[in-house]
């Protein structure tokens, strides 16, 4: 295996620290709020008495409970990993509570209690069918459940499932036990283990053969309540010539304490499959001083099960203390293709080690990985991304392009590309850029009539456009407001 | 319009104007000419507020106003447009898109109404006639991987759609071939009205062969040693700038 670092300091002029730009810091974290709903929690600790309690809980079947507590069992064996570049203070994992819901949990939209949806709509994203965006439809998780999926018929009609886990579980359970945890196995690290362990919710989609799902999917994920962690599972099986574009966004309170959100994302694509999944992460980032902030831990792995598969992952990653998460595709299927599109803002005192892996074991597979990190205060910010060519991946490519864009002069970006190449007929290209946005550029917007903020987040925009691209358009738009936002007061 | 007196700049603590005066009245072209060194550039970047660029003594008022204490974007907006000598690329931020955001900024900071996408492109079909610039080069990113003559072609055209009252060309020859020389003369000489000014800063004469300039000035050592009309941008070129330093030293001492 080869290593390489790439470490870059950014040394000119652009911070200039001033009282209105920490006034503009206030502002920026618009999800910040808390809704006073009552909720029932199960008491901190972590034992196999409260996966059984939560599992109980949940009305699971005897082999749901077992598969948690094998994964327990694995989880605590594993040392805490520590090869990330990320400075963490160490987890409590028993000050924890692992459940939390709003009491009288909800049979059907219109039995959802108003203050959730008030919640959601604050959030821009209305429950109401009527209201909902046109074409998506919506699975909303609050802290440890999922409050309420929209257009649920419409997509029964095509033969589409969109449900919460726990309903899969009870509802649809052969489905489950088929492919849950055939990507990323109960013991596959240290976050995995303790997310399989300890889910609480996340949604589950299921395309049968054949069909293109009607409408975008998308799952809202909140934490709301205190010292609660995150733990959502997500399962999407496309079957042969089937395809879905999905799409998740996050936000959280503002609060001084870390809270963990450790998720677990599979992708399953059958021959012929195509599954787009694409992430405006905007979890609390903590504050100006760092204090707070979500601690980001998240396992996302797509199977190219079949041939002439592809899968997409396309991120947005601005929020989070802590991001530490690498969204791979396994391209097992000949011909099948692996995709990695990501921009990665860090600002303040953000840590963000974030990148993809993409293993070749077909034969003329193809991956594509483009990351964007943009890095500005006193943040760092990481890609790791692993290519691994397998002995019989006949004629694998690659390309990777990462860019990194530094704002002020105390920030870092690095890069840490790893290539394993198995097979003498592979092709495996990476190119590397570090820029800043110069004063010429800057300058240069200026003279036109265009204020600083504005021309910051014009040329950030342009840096991200080749992600952007591949966002559907709504989420392109929201996502670029989004880097506006974070980034209010990085150059002043 | 434009009135510099006793101007003093310095650049990274070394002194590059030293007591320059011009003063420039509406609807006139004024070229200022000299050798590499003597602050031409740095006339064009004071005027425009670039960061880096200290004023130490002087004023410059502008229609009244005291031009030095604005910001860049709010001198755009007041009517002064600098067209650089090494226009600045911005990977994948297209070129309309830019121009509309500067357009409408500037109407924004003027109390005017911002125009939407459908109007604004109607207007950028009316000024892209003046420069006969390709319709391919709007949308790509700006200045990306554009030729020298289509970086300094982009620059004229900006002026075109922004309208400036001050427009100060930066050595916008320098670097051109005579075909691509013309076309951006054309260019500017299209613009020339009563209300607008220009401010030519070019190294060598054969610019002004093409955009005929009301006065010309000398600048050598930071100052204005040498005034006078079109004859003297042709005295210039028979003799070279070291005939200035020898003929024009005691005008400027006395200026």
């Amino acid at each position: 295996m080869t290593a390489e670092s790439i470490e870059t300091r950014a040394d000119n002029t652009l911070l200039r620290d001033n009282a209105e730009v920490a006034e503009a810091l206030g502002r920026n974290y618009a999800a910040g709020f808390v809704t006073e709903i009552e909720s029932e929690s199960l008491p901190p600790g972590l034992d196999e008495g409260i996966i059984r309690q939560l599992s109980a809980i949940k009305r699971e079947p005897e082999w749901m409970t077992q598969w948690r507590l094998a994964a327990f069992r694995h989880w605590q064996t594993m040392p805490t990993p520590d090869w990330a570049k990320l400075k963490i203070d160490p987890i409590d994992y028993q000050a924890i509570s692992y459940y939390s819901a709003p009491k009288a949990g909800p049979k059907s939209l219109d039995e959802v209690d108003p203050a959730l949806l008030e919640t959601y709509e604050k959030l821009g994203v209305p429950l109401h069918e009527r209201a909902a965006l046109a074409g998506v439809a919506v699975d909303a998780v609050f802290d440890s459940v999922s409050v309420g999926t929209t257009f649920r018929k419409k997509l029964a009609e095509a033969g589409v499932i969109f449900c919460s886990m726990s309903e899969a579980i009870r509802e649809h359970p052969a489905l489950v036990q088929k492919y849950l945890g055939s990507v990323v196995p109960q013991g596959d690290n240290y976050f995995a283990a303790l997310n399989s362990a300890v889910f609480s919710d996340g949604s589950f989609v299921f395309v049968p053969e054949g069909v293109r799902c009607p409408m975008e999917l998308s799952t809202y994920f909140r934490i709301n309540a205190q010292n609660t962690g995150q733990f959502e599972r997500t399962l999407i099986v496309c079957e042969d010539r089937a395809q879905v574009s999905y799409l998740e966004g996050c936000t959280a309170p503002r609060r001084d304490e870390n809270q963990l959100h450790a998720a677990v994302v599979e992708l399953v694509a059958l021959e012929g499959a195509d599954i787009k999944y694409s992430t405006v992460q905007n979890w609390y980032p903590g504050d100006e001083n760092g204090v707070g902030g979500i601690y980001n831990f998240v396992t996302k792995r797509g199977d190219c099960r079949g041939a002439d598969s592809k899968i997409s992952w396309t991120q947005v990653e601005t929020g989070s203390a802590v991001t530490w998460k690498y969204p791979s595709v396994v391209l097992r299927g000949d011909r099948s293709v692996g995709e990695f599109y990501s921009v990665a803002l860090t600002h303040h005192f953000q840590q963000a080690d974030t990148g993809t892996k993409m293993i070749h074991i077909g034969r003329d597979t193809k991956s594509k990985i483009v990351s964007k990190g943009i890095s500005a205060g006193r943040s760092s910010n990481s890609y790791r991304g692993l290519v691994k060519v397998e002995k019989g991946a006949e004629r694998a490519r690659n390309y990777t392009q990462c860019d990194s864009l530094l704002i002020g002069k105390k920030c870092g970006a690095h890069t840490f590309p790893y290539m394993e190449v198995k097979n003498p007929t592979a092709i495996v290209e990476h190119e590397a850029t570090t820029s800043k946005i110069s004063d010429d550029q800057l300058f240069y917007c200026r003279s036109r009539g265009i204020g600083e903020e504005d021309a910051v987040s014009m040329i950030v925009d342009g840096f991200c456009k080749q992600v952007f691209r591949e966002l559907p358009m709504e989420f392109a738009v929201e996502a670029k407001k989004l880097l506006e936002v974070s980034l209010e007061g990085a150059v002043g | 319009m434009l009135k510099i007196e006793n101007l003093h700049a310095r650049v990274e603590g070394k002194d590059i104007l030293k007591g320059l005066s011009l003063e420039v009245k509406p609807g006139e072209v004024h070229a200022i000419m000299g050798p590499n060194g003597a602050g031409k550039s740095t006339l064009g970047n004071v005027l425009s507020g670039r960061e880096g660029y200290e004023v130490t003594e002087g004023s410059v008022l502008f229609e009244g106003r005291n031009l030095l204490e604005l910001a860049p974007e709010e001198r755009a907006a007041a009517g002064v447009f600098l067209a650089f000598q090494y226009p600045v690329e911005i990977p994948g931020v297209n070129n309309t898109y830019f121009l509309r955001a500067a357009y409408n900024a500037q109407r924004k900071a003027r109390g005017e109404g911002e125009l939407d996408s459908m109007q604004f492109l109607k207007l950028v079909r009316e000024k892209l006639k003046i420069m006969q610039l390709s319709p391919d080069l709007l949308n790509r990113a700006v200045n990306e991987g554009f030729s020298g003559g289509e970086k300094k072609r982009n620059e004229i055209f900006q002026m075109a759609l922004l309208e400036p009252k001050l427009a100060i060309l930066d050595e916008t020859d320098s670097g051109l071939d005579i075909d691509a020389l013309k076309q951006v003369a054309e260019g500017v000489n299209a613009l020339r009205s009563p209300e607008r000014s220009f401010i030519v800063v070019t190294h060598y004469q054969r610019l002004l062969d093409y955009i005929v300039p009301d006065h010309v000035h000398v600048l050598a050592g930071g100052r204005i040693v040498e005034s006078g009309d079109r004859s003297l941008a042709l005295k210039l070129e028979e003799h070279g700038y070291a005939w200035v330093a020898e003929h024009g030293e005691p005008a400027g001492a006395s200026a």
